[in-house]
């Protein structure tokens, strides 16, 4: 705990808007309350939560460190801040950045904040918030006081809320939007900030802006609300009229969903309103107890889109007017006008840049993948690619003094976990990218090959299941080394990785897409990822991939080689990777890799993952217990489970949806049947007598348990069983699939903990 | 001109980081320090309760390898460019300045000694004797401006007689506002850590 946290206080007094102010010392107050033992748990963890500190790996206490499972004997204690999360453990405090717009003053907090409070970096994330590391919760109130004297707050970014409000992040200057959407989402994201109709929602809500439908920059789909710049001539009057589109109930997670039309044009005074009646009707029938159907997605499902649009419509009929869903949009149109600090110049000839630059290589290739010209004529927005997302004290505070010098401090972080400078001037270009080396910033790449996404996984999430920040930072050495000398083609496909199943690292939407799972191998939990190719990032995210494979991590970078490789040499002229993976099909896809889907005889290195010597563990199994191959009837069971889905998907491929979805669902019921024959091995092939079976032996009993998701996952069979009877069509088929991979993975997690002994 | 609040309280140092800067070999493969610091957790081989360890090497010039703990964090530190043992203080500490001063130097200086004398590095990494910064981190205590460094140097220039023995050696500070302060030390002579641990004890 700092020494100078009952200071700030003081010290800042006057200088945080009255509501953060509040806000803070309300939290600070629960605080005391929470050591105190008068406030419960389960409710300060919310509390906490809705502030944007959140829980961190390991805070249970406990941490495997490749031998055993060590207790961590905090000096407070016993004392907690959320169910089985203890007090003295670190957490991580994630910032709101609204559209991603900052200005240099901010920057500089950050960098204080993330020297003082964390380890000295500072993570960009996948949905243009910060994200602080290894905060005490003592020191919160402090880090969030200096926040709010930046006027940036945490208000609300976890927990069951409205999140942080993204937006394109070249917005006002891209070539081909239809307009600036930047002050309505500013204005979108004040009007919801602790608004009365969006403290009830049995989950989070994130929505989204771009302007436009082609670029994938806004990633509208994958959003709960999804708002896209559009214009229409007007019926009445012949009029160009402004709006947007609006989309709800998209999403990642476990099974990611496309979002929806809602409303071909919703004129910019609406939008407020009806954000407003969307959250009332999400908060009144969205699910409340089982966090797993919750999102707003699920609700849009089962209601159909026909009627959550009624009852939509119904609710905007009787919302009591406020003046400030027209008032914020006009404040917000004044307050963020941009503009240049320099005027409009010309970019350097190859010969100035290769006199005065010497590695010309480097600045060209920067020229190519960082710069991007603006509508503004003369001025170009400038990419700054940050390793992983992740950036210094030092650095912040060097990029705060380059917004200022060649900007109005124009500056915004991206969802490919970058910054974006906007309003530079063409002829300051070369000097800019001078400042940006020197202060290690100037890499090329952005939003290339080389340009790798990831959540923060194992390192620091506690869902985490393989190591996503490794694999990233070995394919990110592995691709520089080559990426710029590799076809144009494969230069630009994105690589995407997530930790687990969550989806934060966005893998749905990646050419090639990684997220954590493990495997059993030779009596050993494997670190695996599962291989999903051919998801489309541009069109807002406009397709997500499908699952191929598990392939241990150690074996990730061979695939990328081998896809990659057989792209450049197999692709037809002009054709996507999207479409080139879905001319190879899964079952070539899976042959080509099926060789990479063992670790080699002998090879130790495939029981650690990528940056971590720890023997990877889910619990804490004995090195020596197993020292040959042991293959279980379970091992059989689940292998079939398997092989019925990769039926089920070759099944899908050629356009048999139906027998698809009865495939995947039978996939679902080998599994499930795999893990009840460990205990009753008289079970029969009746689908009736395996669910009941796995319900008491697995559910009611909680075996079959997920630790951070529950029920999730059983819930997944026991839906397909109940549903069995109806027809399946494309779309019930591919959620299902998806399902059943979970569930599947699930099996073996179960499967995994159920041989492995837990030591204290 | 400093506010009441700083008045009060920049003559109690917290949050102390000291910085042993080190010389090492071209060949030197730092991913040898990722196991040793597991190892340290293993055994909780440091006063600290460890916790963790976060690899950073993929930043410019950043914070290198964490070994976080509960009280203070250590790391191989590449920030400036300069590699270095550090040593960072979270936790508060009883006693007067010049003893906090002393523990973070203490454990800055045998953490140190522990890597040196560890095989998996090949004894390719040591410090360079002569070289460290002592950081205060924390802006409320110690703003880094002129009136701290005059505030607070005699404190510190009497810490750096002890831990050189009397022996000579220049000091200068970091004087941008906006950063940590940040004293660097350097002794005219090399020191073994040996030495500036055994000054440390009289």
């Amino acid at each position: 705990m700092k020494a100078s946290n009952t200071l700030w206080k003081e010290k800042l007094a006057g200088q945080m808007p009255d509501t953060l102010s509040r806000e803070i010392d309300a939290f600070e107050t629960d605080i005391a309350l929470r050591k105190q033992g008068k406030l419960d748990e389960r409710l300060f963890a919310e509390t906490r939560l809705r502030r944007g500190a959140y829980g961190q790996r390991y805070d249970n206490g406990q941490r495997s460190d490749g031998q055993k499972v060590q207790q961590l004997n905090f000096p407070s204690g016993t004392l907690t801040k959320g169910p089985n999360t203890m007090w003295d453990a670190p957490g991580m405090q994630r910032i709101k950045i609204p559209a991603g717009g900052l200005n240099a003053a901010q920057l500089e907090t950050m960098a204080e904040l993330a020297e003082e409070y964390s380890d000295g970096i500072a993570h960009v994330t996948t949905r243009q918030d910060f994200q602080l590391h290894y905060i005490q919760i003592d020191d919160t109130p402090s880090l969030m006081r200096r926040l709010a004297a930046a006027s940036i707050t945490t208000r609300e970014a976890c927990g069951n809320s409205v999140r942080n409000v993204t937006a394109c992040p070249y917005a006002g200057v891209c070539q081909d939007e239809t307009f600036d959407v930047t002050p309505y989402a500013r204005a979108l994201s004040k009007f919801l900030l602790g608004h009365p109709d969006c403290q009830n929602f049995g989950r989070k809500f994130k929505p989204a802006f771009s302007g436009c439908a082609q670029h994938a920059c806004g990633l509208t789909s994958l959003h709960d609300l999804g708002l896209i710049a559009t214009k229409r001539v007007s019926a009445e009057t012949g009029r160009e009229e402004f709006g947007f589109e609006m989309y709800v109930g998209g999403g990642l997670g476990a099974v990611p969903y496309q979002a929806k039309l809602f409303d071909a044009f919703v004129p910019p005074e609406e939008l407020l309103p009806l954000a407003q009646a969307i959250a009332r009707v999400f908060a009144r029938n969205g699910e409340k107890k089982n966090r797993n159907r919750a999102r707003i997605k699920f609700l849009i499902q089962d209601l159909g889109i026909e009627k959550f649009r009624e009852l939509v419509r119904e609710e905007r009929k009787i919302l009591p007017f406020d003046p400030r869903w027209t008032d914020y949009i006009k404040e917000a149109l004044a307050e963020f006008e941009e503009a240049p600090l320099k005027p409009a110049g010309a970019l350097p000839s190859l010969v100035a840049i290769e006199e005065l630059n010497g590695n010309s290589g480097n600045f060209k290739k920067w020229l190519k993948f960082n710069t991007r010209p603006q509508k503004q004529p003369g001025y170009v927005t400038v990419v700054v690619a940050l390793p992983l997302g992740d950036i210094t004290a030092n650095q912040l505070r060097s990029l705060a003094d380059i917004v200022r010098r060649f900007t109005k401090e124009t500056v915004r972080t991206t969802v490919e976990q970058n910054f974006a400078i906007r309003w530079v001037s063409k002829s300051d270009v070369r000097e800019l990218y001078s400042a940006l080396r020197a202060a290690g910033l100037g890499e090329p790449g952005a939003g290339a090959l080389v340009d790798i996404t990831s959540c923060p996984g194992t390192d620091t999430c506690k869902l985490g299941i393989s190591s996503s920040r490794g694999l990233a930072a070995e394919l990110r050495k592995r691709v520089t080394e080559k990426s710029f000398q590799q076809d144009e083609a494969v230069q630009n496909l994105h690589i995407k990785i997530s930790g687990c199943f969550n989806s934060c690292g966005q893998h749905h939407a990646a050419d090639l897409g990684f997220y954590g799972v493990s495997r059993k191998i030779a009596g050993y939990a494997v670190p695996h990822f599962q291989v999903v190719l051919g998801g489309e990032w541009a069109h807002n995210a406009g397709s997500y991939g499908l699952p191929v494979v598990a392939i241990p991590s150690k074996n990730i970078p061979q695939v990328v080689t081998r896809l990659t490789d057989r792209y450049v040499a197999g692709r037809n002229t002009g054709e996507s990777f999207k479409d080139f993976i879905k001319r190879l099909g899964k079952a070539e896809l899976k042959k080509m890799l099926e060789d990479l889907t063992r670790p080699p005889d002998g090879d130790r290195s495939f029981f650690s993952d990528w940056g971590d010597p720890r023997e990877y563990t889910l619990g804490d199994m004995g090195v020596g217990e197993c020292a040959g191959e042991v293959v279980s009837s379970v091992d059989f069971g689940l292998a079939a489970a398997e092989r019925e889905l990769f039926e089920a998907q070759l099944a899908f491929e050629s356009g048999q949806a139906k027998q698809a979805g009865k495939k995947a669902y039978q996939a679902m019921l080998n599994a499930a049947k795999a893990l009840v024959e460990i205990e009753y091995s008289d079970i029969t092939n009746d689908p009736n007598q395996i669910v009941a079976e796995f319900r008491s032996r697995y559910y009611d009993t909680q075996k079959f348990f997920d630790p951070f998701a529950g029920g999730k996952f059983a819930n997944y069979l026991f839906d397909a069983h109940r549903k069995a009877d109806q027809a399946y069509t494309e779309e019930s088929s591919r959620y299902l699939m998806d399902e059943a991979q979970l569930f599947i993975d699930a099996a073996h997690s179960c499967n995994n903990r159920m041989g492995t002994l837990v030591s204290v | 001109m400093p506010s009441g609040i700083e008045e009060r309280v920049s003559l109690e140092l917290q949050h102390i980081s000291v910085k042993l800067v080190l010389s090492y070999a071209e060949d030197l493969d730092l991913d040898q320090v990722i196991p040793i610091f597991h190892s340290w957790i293993q055994g909780q081989l440091t006063e600290e309760l460890l916790l963790d360890v976060a690899d950073y090497r993929h930043v410019y010039r950043g914070p290198g390898i964490v070994l976080i703990g509960h009280e203070a964090d250590y790391s191989l530190d590449n920030t400036d460019n300069r590699l270095g043992l550090r040593y960072n203080r979270k936790a508060l500490l009883e006693g007067s300045n010049e003893e906090r001063l002393a523990q973070a130097a203490r454990a800055a200086l045998s953490t140190c000694q522990q890597l040196q004398e560890d095989t998996r590095l090949d004894r390719k990494l040591h410090f360079n004797g002569q070289e460290i910064e002592i950081l205060i981190n924390d802006r409320l205590l110690a703003p880094n401006r002129e009136e701290t460094r005059e505030a607070l140097r005699p404190e510190l220039q009497g810490f750096c007689n002890k831990l050189f023995g009397g022996n000579e050696y220049s000091l200068s500070y970091g004087t941008d506002p906006r950063k940590l302060f940040t004293m660097f030390v350097n002794a005219t002579r090399s020191f073994a850590l040996e030495e500036l641990l055994e000054n440390l004890l009289h």
